[in-house]
């Protein structure tokens, strides 16, 4: 309990009873790149709506005030030095939480798309399983996709699912928490590929030896931006999700982390 | 004549080679292919006869078309060994950027601790009018660790 439960006064006192128990320390990871619109209010969020959390924001090579903003909103804030994608930022968290020896992670996104208010509920998946999936189709939240975008959402499910043995109905959600042993896989080996970050990390993880579980949550709108839902390139979506899935599926022995040194 | 622009050309390539070996311009490994080929273009300049005997056996038709497909084959290499290694390094340099980022925020941090526990040490040691002068010590030491 000495790291950096320090650098934020307060937290201590504040930590909830329960939680301790149950999942002990806990950090959100929020990767943020040039969300100086969003990445204050979804912190002070999450420190409203949860007890006893650690946030710590990683700035992708943000080109605005995203780092000041998330400091003020009382995030430890992990500045990268240019852009590396989700799938860098989240390792570089996930490291954090190694070093840190925090017992379980969870990432939102800074865009406000994933609700503070599950975050609990997320965690809670934490209980039966190494990884758990806030899934925003399991039957709960408006969220609508049409066309071939959403193909590829039933197509990377159901290959998923047979990979994991268990129902994943969305496994590109990034909406997700992870335990001790999930961390140190992650640490491995986290892609920083496209799509990497979400598919590959995962069947990396399943093929290791991990158990992931979904667990329902609402996902509200993102404040800005939006997926691409025109057919080109939902399409495009689609055939890169499939490449990226294949070439994850191909390499069952990527998981003892040959790519780490 | 053309004999003579083949020998010079394989000479060039390979002297270039050489000279950045040498001044640690080129590390060993990229100059690998680049020593082959320029070996390959010198003595096939010298013995022109070795590339239509070549031609000959392989059952090629036109001597310039073996030429042609030794030279994609060997280009083919060269950038498939610069997309390798280009991915290899940047794998590296996420690493060592990711690393970056987390050193900082521990330097951060244990800086801001450092104040904090150097102001309240300040704080304290001011109160006492006799130990001014140990103070500005140590804010002189603070200052040229800033540094």
């Amino acid at each position: 309990m000495t790291g950096s439960a320090q650098d934020e006064p307060g937290a201590v006192d504040m930590l909830d009873p329960i939680m301790i128990d149950s999942l002990g320390r806990v950090l959100v990871i929020v990767p943020a790149w040039n969300e100086q619109a969003n990445v204050g209010n979804t912190v002070r969020e999450i420190l409203d709506r949860t007890t006893g959390l650690d946030v710590v924001v990683i700035d992708d090579g943000s080109t605005d005030r995203t780092a000041a903003v998330a400091r003020e909103a009382g995030a430890t804030v992990i500045a990268l030095p240019f852009n590396l994608g989700v799938g860098g930022a989240m390792r570089a968290g996930f490291t954090y939480a190694q070093r840190h020896d925090y017992d379980a992670a969870i990432q939102v996104d800074a865009d406000g798309q994933h609700d503070p208010a599950e975050i609990g509920r997320v965690l809670d998946g934490l209980r039966e399983s190494d990884i758990s999936i806030g899934a925003r189709f399991a039957d709960k939240g408006d969220y609508s996709v049409k066309g071939p975008r959403r193909w590829a959402m039933l197509f990377l499910a159901g290959v998923m699912s047979r990979v994991a043995g268990t129902r994943l109905t969305d496994v590109t959600s990034g909406f997700r928490a992870a335990n001790r042993r999930a961390i140190d896989q992650y640490v491995r080996y986290y892609p920083a590929e496209y799509l990497g970050d979400t598919l590959d990390s995962l069947v990396a993880a399943v093929h290791s030896g991990l158990s992931v579980t979904q667990v329902p949550v609402a996902m509200r709108q993102r404040m800005h931006g939006n997926p691409s839902q025109n057919p080109i390139g939902a399409s495009i979506y689609l055939f890169r999700s499939i490449f990226a899935l294949g070439l994850a599926l191909m390499r069952p022995g990527k998981t003892t982390g040959g790519q780490t040194a | 004549m053309i004999v003579f622009l083949g020998i010079a050309l394989a000479l060039v390539l390979v002297s270039i080679v050489v000279y950045m070996l040498l001044t640690r311009k080129l590390r060993e490994k990229y100059a690998f292919f680049w020593i082959v080929i320029g070996l390959v273009v010198l003595v096939l300049g010298i013995f022109p006869q070795l590339l239509e005997g070549l031609t000959l056996a392989l059952g090629v038709q036109v001597p310039s078309n073996l030429l042609f497909s030794l030279a994609i084959v060997l280009l083919l290499g060269v950038s498939l060994h610069l997309s390798w290694e280009i991915s290899q390094a940047e794998d590296e340099i996420r690493r060592v950027a990711e690393e970056t980022a987390l050193l900082n925020t521990e330097v951060e941090r244990l800086s801001a601790r450092l104040d904090a526990l150097e102001g309240a040490g300040r704080a304290e040691r001011v109160e006492l009018p006799s130990s001014d002068e140990v103070a500005e010590g140590s804010r002189g030491r603070d200052e040229d660790r800033s540094r």
